[in-house]
């Protein structure tokens, strides 16, 4: 979806603030809710494509106001509503109104560390030939889908060089959708600075983006 | 509004922090009551984020790529397993691509469309990677972003910009420094920054402690 959180090329954000003495976290609430977002999500109700999804449905004027653990927290509250693990009312309350959904699966304290080490990994077997080959020319297709999608807007309909073939990859505009993983070859392609900024870009700079087969086109 | 209110009083304005912390606090009773959320492992969550992953792991593996040239070769090849080697896998780090700065080439990491971090060597990203001046820019200017964290690179240096769209992660294998050379490689994991391995900053001498 064309939301605020696409943010690459935007003007008027001003300079990076970089804090040297940035704590981890600003406060209880933010471990909470990195901690609380990460737990249930080991419960198995939705993916990492539809947690991304959800984060992207908060309005763009909020999502320009607000700091990162704040779409966190909106994402969870919109996840588990949406997954009819918890209603409004019972978020506004913080107690059951309503009978818990069965779930099959809680993340356990002995659990934790071992299930992270474990990680998601996004790479399945391949089911068939891929069309690109690392140095083929490309262009990306000029998608805008109301939906998730992870190719960028500032890339759509650039024409950039295959740098590398990641193998096939969990594609997350179907499976943001719960529409299944319908996994499908991924590749990193270079663009020219020039390619993509036209006279505003930088002498020597290029860009590398990972892209599913499905945004691609030869060129 | 203030962000650092001490009274919580029922008839007092809530800052907005306030408001978000009042929220977490019923989520959180909310998720437990219903069991789908075990307290103990919300405290364990947090405690492996905050004492035990972070960027001296990402130095680790960096500090042995310099000292290690059979290393190094295995993690321009296969960054995932090499660095897996050291005990650093999983959450956000499942495929790992590692890429060389050299005189010729710079790199740097970005995600335009979230916060996508190699957690298993980074940790958690810090608030200015997630933040919007950031995604925005390094795209598209890269050289003035560098610059605003004091690194300026040679005019016929190529600047690439990774933007972490995937499940793939990339970590920069910073320049190893002259003055570096020969030293132990517990030694040289002191010269690894966190921002020289998200490649807006360069590996440098330590600070006398």
């Amino acid at each position: 979806m064309n939301g605020a959180h696409d943010l690459g090329g935007m003007h008027g954000f001003g300079p990076v603030a970089p804090d040297p003495n940035e704590p981890l976290f600003h406060g209880d609430w933010e471990k909470r809710c990195f901690a609380l977002t990460l737990a249930v999500g080991f419960t198995g109700q939705w993916n990492i494509d539809a947690s991304r999804f959800a984060r992207e449905q908060m309005p763009p004027s909020e999502y320009l106001s607000t700091g990162y653990y704040e779409h966190w927290l909106f994402g969870l509250e919109y996840l588990l509503v949406d997954r009819s693990l918890a209603t409004p009312e019972e978020m506004d309350a913080g107690k059951v109104l309503v009978e818990p959904k069965p779930i099959a699966r809680t993340l356990q304290a002995k659990d934790v560390v071992s299930t992270l080490s474990k990680g998601g990994p996004s790479e399945r077997a391949a089911a068939g030939d891929r069309l690109f080959a690392v140095g083929d020319k490309v262009r990306t297709r000029n998608l805008n889908p109301a939906t998730h999608t992870r190719l960028p807007r500032y890339a759509r309909g650039k024409v950039g060089t295959v740098h590398l073939a990641h193998g096939s990859h969990v594609f997350p505009d179907q499976n943001s959708q719960y529409q299944g993983e319908a996994p499908q070859p991924l590749y990193n392609v270079r663009f020219e600075g020039e390619e993509l900024w036209g006279s505003a870009a930088e002498p020597g700079a290029c860009t590398y983006i990972d892209l599913w087969e499905d945004y691609l086109d030869a060129a | 509004m203030s962000q650092h209110h001490h009274d919580h009083g029922h008839d007092h304005d809530h800052s907005e922090l306030s408001d978000v912390e009042l929220r977490v606090r019923a989520l959180e009773s909310l998720l437990v009551e219903k069991g789908y959320v075990d307290p103990e492992a919300l405290d364990v969550l947090i405690d492996t984020y905050e004492t035990k992953v972070g960027p001296r792991n990402g130095a680790q593996v960096i500090a042995k790529a310099w000292s290690d040239p059979a290393f190094k070769e295995w993690l321009l090849t296969d960054a995932t397993a090499a660095i897996a080697s050291l005990g650093f896998t999983g959450r956000q780090g499942e495929h790992m691509v590692l890429v060389e700065n050299t005189p010729q080439v710079h790199n740097v990491v970005v995600c335009t469309l979230c916060s996508c971090y190699p957690w298993p060597v980074l940790g958690l990203p810090p608030s200015w990677y997630k933040a919007a001046p950031y995604r925005a820019r390094v795209v598209m200017q890269p050289r003035a972003v560098l610059a605003e964290f004091g690194t300026s690179l040679p005019a016929e240096t190529e600047v690439r910009v990774w933007d972490s769209t995937a499940e793939i992660r990339y970590l920069v294998l910073p320049m190893q420094p002259e003055a570096a050379k020969g030293l132990s490689e517990a030694a040289l994991a002191d010269w690894v920054t966190r921002d020289s391995m998200i490649g807006v900053g360069i590996a440098r001498q330590p600070a006398e402690a």
